[in-house]
């Protein structure tokens, strides 16, 4: 009998307790504000104090005022980090190694993941998953048996070793994203592909890597990231400055000794985070363009 | 020439599920055949297993006298209409069209003047430049079917075309797949689950059921000489009425009791036919069209009687009317001019030269 009281009251009168469609959606509107400012200051803060120090004299960091904000931007850690031949190496060696690493996976899983998704073989629903698998052991276990593998083909302190051991962060997780966008493809297009007479290689050439370039795009980028800035390996493996790349290049060759020049590290580590950065802002706009085309729609 | 030949063609997933059974069909050249049943059917699987989508699992198919069981695809020169069009979102419709003449390396000049033929029959010339998003669901459906008359195949294979489509669209495009029909003339085996479609398009229409064929021929054959109970229900819409009932002789005439109270005389001239059946339980299949109001009871072999009326569907040219009788639902059509209300008696008659006889326990027709 509740309800029945309940709908007797007067209208006008506790109305802030009836549901309402407007009233929820300014509530929801709310949270997400909340939310999402919370973890955009957690999340740039950090790369927004890296500016700033970088942007600061030894002296400016040292005398600890102003951690935040800085009156008369300082450009000499930039010049200075630029300049310097040690981080010209670490950069270059970083871009060579990373590119060739992103072709052969993009190569290797695109591949992968159309003969998982679309070719149906025996155990190939196993060999998905196993892909998957490969993914969840983590980089801080893999790298002792890496380092006896390398060992045995004469690869330690060598940039090179890190087109061997990359993929394998790379690989597993961009077949997965590409099995799942080639799922995603309608089955009938690679049979209206055959009956028109393409080959399994044409099949995927002309109509699946175009079709799914949204999904090869998401796999670049992701490949990109995790060679970009992967620091164990490096450090695990490489030990000489001419070897180096950016992430285990900076703290171990630009800190000497006890001596740490935060302006020069901030700086050099503005610089390394710059391509991701341009390589996110150009790439996202084509991947959004990509999806809201509807690609994959008949 | 290009027929098209199953020979006890059968189809079995994992070793458990037969989708079709021992199949014999032959298309002639240039015919139109569609395959129709419901869901379930195997009419699909056929259709692939021709295509070259599907493996068959035993059985000889030949597409022009020659044996393609194991020729792919491609090298089977058939073209296919899939339901979602499958066109290559990426390509303009022009690309879409020609993209299976590119891939066996014909002249461009060549490759234009088949796609500028195509377009014209389909009158999509103004949309070649298009890419497959910026076309309606009726326009897709021209380019799929361009994408198959480019080709010159020896079959066309269509997947339920229309059924994506809306109920206006799909009637201007079943009529424009038959005119391409008329035009190009090509062997065409085509699947769908609406028995409407499949009369209207049809040379030859294919009743599909768990696997197997119940009856193969022209539409009107299939219309008014149902060879079983599957196919006397399947085929016609609204679907023919059933009526249990039991032939017996009352004196020396053979009758169809329904009950003790209703029993209808079996026309003279099928006596003989249905004799053989005396004293068997049977349903009499009578269609919606020769359940009507009462209009000349004086005609041989017309039976009247009052139904108590459930449900009347005025659809314009015509009335439905739902009566039961004796429990069975019946459906019949009565001339909008006649007054029926829902609840109301309306004395109606049964045509019985239009009937026909199941036996219950094969689901033949006799």
């Amino acid at each position: 009998m509740s309800g029945a009281v309940a709908t007797a009251e007067p209208i006008g009168r506790r109305n802030w307790l009836k549901p309402s469609i407007a009233r929820e959606r300014r509530w929801a509107l709310w949270a997400s504000y909340i939310v999402l400012v919370f973890f955009a200051i957690g999340f740039l803060a950090p790369p927004y104090f890296e500016l700033v120090t970088a942007l600061k004299t030894s002296q400016q960091i040292g005398s600890g005022k102003d951690p935040w904000f800085t009156a008369h931007p300082y450009f000499g850690n930039f010049i200075g980090i630029i300049t310097n031949p040690d981080f010209q190496t670490f950069f270059l060696n970083t871009v060579k190694v990373t590119l060739i690493v992103v072709v052969l996976t993009l190569a290797m899983s695109i591949l992968a993941a159309y003969a998982l998704a679309r070719m149906r073989f025996f155990g190939s629903h196993a060999f998905a998953t196993g892909v998957f698998l490969t993914y969840l052991v983590p980089e801080s276990l893999l790298f002792i048996p890496l380092f006896k593998v390398l060992s045995f083909l004469h690869l330690i302190n060598s940039t090179w070793c890190l087109v061997l051991v990359w993929p394998t962060l790379s690989v597993p997780f961009c077949t997965w994203i590409m099995i799942g966008y080639f799922s995603s493809i309608p089955k009938e297009l690679d049979e209206a592909a055959m009956i028109d007479g393409a080959s399994h290689l044409q099949m995927l050439w002309k109509i699946f890597i175009p079709v799914a370039l949204p999904g090869i795009i998401a796999a670049t980028i992701f490949a990109f990231t995790v060679c970009w800035g992967d620091f164990l390996y490096p450090l695990a493996y490489l030990f000489t400055g001419k070897q180096m790349v950016l992430t285990a290049g900076i703290v171990s060759d630009l800190i000497h000794g006890d001596v740490l020049d935060w302006g020069h590290i901030m700086a050099a580590n503005v610089v390394a985070s710059a391509p991701p950065v341009i390589i996110y802002a150009f790439l996202m706009d084509y991947y959004i363009a990509g999806l809201t085309a509807g690609a994959t729609k008949g | 020439m290009a027929q098209v030949t199953l020979r006890k063609v059968s189809k079995s997933y994992d070793q458990h599920v037969q989708a079709v059974k021992a199949i014999d069909l032959d298309i002639a050249d240039e015919e139109f055949v569609v395959l129709v049943g419901p869901s379930g059917c195997g009419k699909t699987t056929t259709l692939r297993m021709i295509a070259g989508l599907e493996e068959i699992t035993d059985g000889e198919i030949s597409i022009a006298g020659e044996l393609v069981n194991d020729v792919p695809p491609r090298d089977r020169d058939i073209a296919m209409v899939f339901q979602n069009y499958a066109l290559y979102p990426h390509m303009t419709v022009f690309d879409n069209m020609a993209f299976g003449l590119k891939l066996r390396k014909f002249p461009r000049a060549e490759i234009k003047q088949r796609v500028d033929e195509a377009a014209r029959i389909l009158d999509i010339g103004t949309l070649l430049a298009r890419k497959p998003k910026a076309l309606s669901g009726g326009q897709r459906q021209r380019v799929a079917m361009g994408r198959a008359i480019v080709r010159h195949p020896k079959v066309f294979l269509f997947d339920e075309p229309l059924s994506n489509l809306d109920a206006k669209l799909r009637v201007q495009m079943r009529t424009e797949i038959k005119k391409v029909h008329q035009a190009v003339r090509t062997t065409t085996v085509y699947v769908t689950h609406d028995q409407v479609e499949a009369m209207t398009l049809a040379d030859r229409v294919v009743v599909m059921n768990h696997g197997v064929i119940e009856q193969v021929g022209p539409p009107q054959e299939l219309y008014h000489n149902p060879l079983t109970r599957f196919v006397a229900g399947f085929i016609g819409s609204p679907a023919m009425n059933f009526v249990p009932c039991r032939l017996e002789t009352v004196g020396n005439q053979l009758m169809l009791r329904l009950t003790d109270e209703i029993r209808l005389p079996v026309p003279s001239s099928r006596v003989d036919r249905y004799s053989p059946y005396k004293d068997h339980n049977v349903l009499v299949g009578i269609r919606p069209e020769h359940l009507t109001e009462l209009k000349d009871p004086a005609k041989p072999n017309v039976v009247r009687f009052d139904a108590h009326l459930d449900v009347t569907e005025p659809m314009g040219m015509e009335i439905m009317v739902h009566f039961r009788i004796n429990g069975t639902e019946l459906c019949g059509r009565i001339d909008p001019s006649v007054r029926a209300e829902a609840g109301e008696i309306l004395p109606m008659s049964a045509d019985l030269n239009h009937m026909h006889l199941i036996d219950a326990d094969t689901g033949r027709v006799v």
